[in-house]
């Protein structure tokens, strides 16, 4: 349980970092709080050549909240944006999330943008940027692109980087007036992985959508009307006819009926309180 | 620093509880055991080495982290604290959380110990008046195999009120 080796890069700031990761091509990864990485360095899952740490780079410390949108750079540790003082209002799903997000003692180094990078069909952080409808800003030698989140999320631990790029930030539109959120979880420990977890997104109309993370690959998505939100048995079906198309299999952790059963009663849950918190 | 080579060692600088340490690690190198090994700082222990443990947390800038989940490296320049930085540097005396622990019988076979100080060390230094939740899910982030989590909670609110300056019931 012990990494191979690989030449470490401590990049002082982009211009380094992305001639690293230039250099080092699909053999170079990025390291930052590396809560999710490390342990793939440790079990031998992951072999990089070359790690460049990105987790000194002023520029990539900062949250910026400018035209209704939140911008959440790459070194930006969880527990950082759990302490940031606008959290609630401006992005009130991700921090009744937050805390369910590993336990504090990996929220003090993970990074938002890490746990997107990593792509855990289970973690919360990715589920919410889906639900938001977030875009996640990609570098890369020269060349920036924005891609939103429900392109980016491409299967299990695997997401639309290319080799030589990097996470640069994440963008999540600001709660608007009149909108209400919610999520709730289920996990054998606090803080350890879903088994199944929902965030709900509510409109000020009334339209939900919900978004379920443990079951499928990646993060999916519910879009429930106005009026399908509101009617129990409208909405208990499409949460039905949607818990069956996940594809939940048996694990270790729980039966394939077992997590069905949670997605329709974790998904009211959260449709209701997002629909009744609205603001 | 800002290219270390796989194949040679680095000089890492850092505080390691009020004193500067300097150790030699490969880039691969965990700080657990570059700890352990290289330093000679043992009480920090190593459980699961994949962060689910909590055995090996230490405080990296006042705040506890997982040791096994950070490389030697990326401490350049950081004050750590281990559990070897608790009891008194001068006469040894334990601190009041490992008194309480002693008191409480909150370590059985101890190995989960280490950690778990730790976690608690900051949680009381940033809130004093951390309730029972408060420490419980703090503690969630630590596994204690022989399950004495009953007098740890115990133990916790006993050295919580006594840091405050409260009561003494040993």
């Amino acid at each position: 349980m012990k990494p191979a080796s690989f030449d470490f890069v401590a990049a002082r700031d982009m211009a380094e970092a992305l001639a690293a990761l230039r250099e080092g091509g699909d053999a170079a990864r990025v390291i930052a709080g590396g809560q999710s990485l490390v342990p793939m360095l440790n079990m031998r899952l992951a072999t990089p050549a070359t790690l460049v740490d990105i987790s000194r780079i002023e520029e990539l410390r900062r949250i910026e909240s400018a035209n209704g949108a939140v911008t959440i750079g790459a070194a930006v540790r969880q527990a950082e944006l759990a302490a940031w003082p606008d959290l609630a209002v401006t992005l009130p799903l991700i921090h009744a999330a937050l805390p369910w997000v590993g336990h504090m003692q990996t929220r003090s180094r993970g990074t938002v943008c890490g746990s997107v990078a990593h792509a855990d069909p289970s973690a919360e952080l990715p589920l919410c940027l889906l639900v938001l409808g977030g875009t996640v800003i990609l570098r890369r030698h020269r060349r920036t692109r924005e891609v939103p989140a429900e392109e980016f999320f491409l299967g299990m631990m695997s997401t639309d980087v290319a080799p030589g790029e990097m996470i640069a930030a994440l963008s999540l539109p600001q709660a608007r007036p009149g909108e209400g959120h919610a999520f709730a979880e289920v996990a054998r420990r606090h803080g350890d992985f879903a088994i199944v977890s929902c965030a709900a997104k509510a409109g000020a109309d009334g339209a939900v959508t919900l978004g379920v993370g443990g079951v499928a690959d990646t993060p999916r998505l519910l879009e429930l009307a106005a009026d399908a939100a509101a009617d129990p048995a409208t909405r208990d079906d499409q949460l039905n006819e949607f818990a069956w198309s996940l594809g939940a299999r048996d694990d270790l952790h729980a039966t394939a009926r077992y997590r069905r059963e949670l997605v329709r009663r974790l998904g009211r849950k959260t449709i209701e309180e997002a629909l009744s918190c609205r603001a | 620093m800002p290219r270390l080579s796989a194949t040679e060692t680095a000089r890492v600088q850092f505080r390691l509880n009020g004193r500067d340490t300097t150790a030699e690690a490969h880039p691969r190198m965990l700080l657990s055991d570059v700890l352990r090994h290289d330093v000679g700082a043992t009480g920090t222990h190593v459980g699961c080495e994949h962060g689910v443990c909590g055995a090996c947390t230490v405080l990296i800038d006042g705040v506890p982290a997982r040791a096994c989940l950070t490389l030697a490296v990326q401490a350049e320049g950081c004050d750590l604290r281990t559990v070897e930085g608790l009891a008194d540097a001068g006469d040894g005396a334990l601190s009041p959380l490992q008194a309480a622990f002693r008191e409480h019988f909150a370590l059985q076979c101890g190995f989960c110990t280490a950690g778990i100080l730790m976690s608690l060390d900051a949680l009381f230094a940033a809130d004093p008046d951390a309730d029972e939740a408060a420490i419980r899910d703090t503690l969630s982030g630590h596994l204690c195999r022989c399950t004495g989590y009953t007098p740890i909670v115990r133990a916790a609110l006993a050295a919580r009120d006594r840091i405050k300056g409260g009561t003494t019931d040993a």
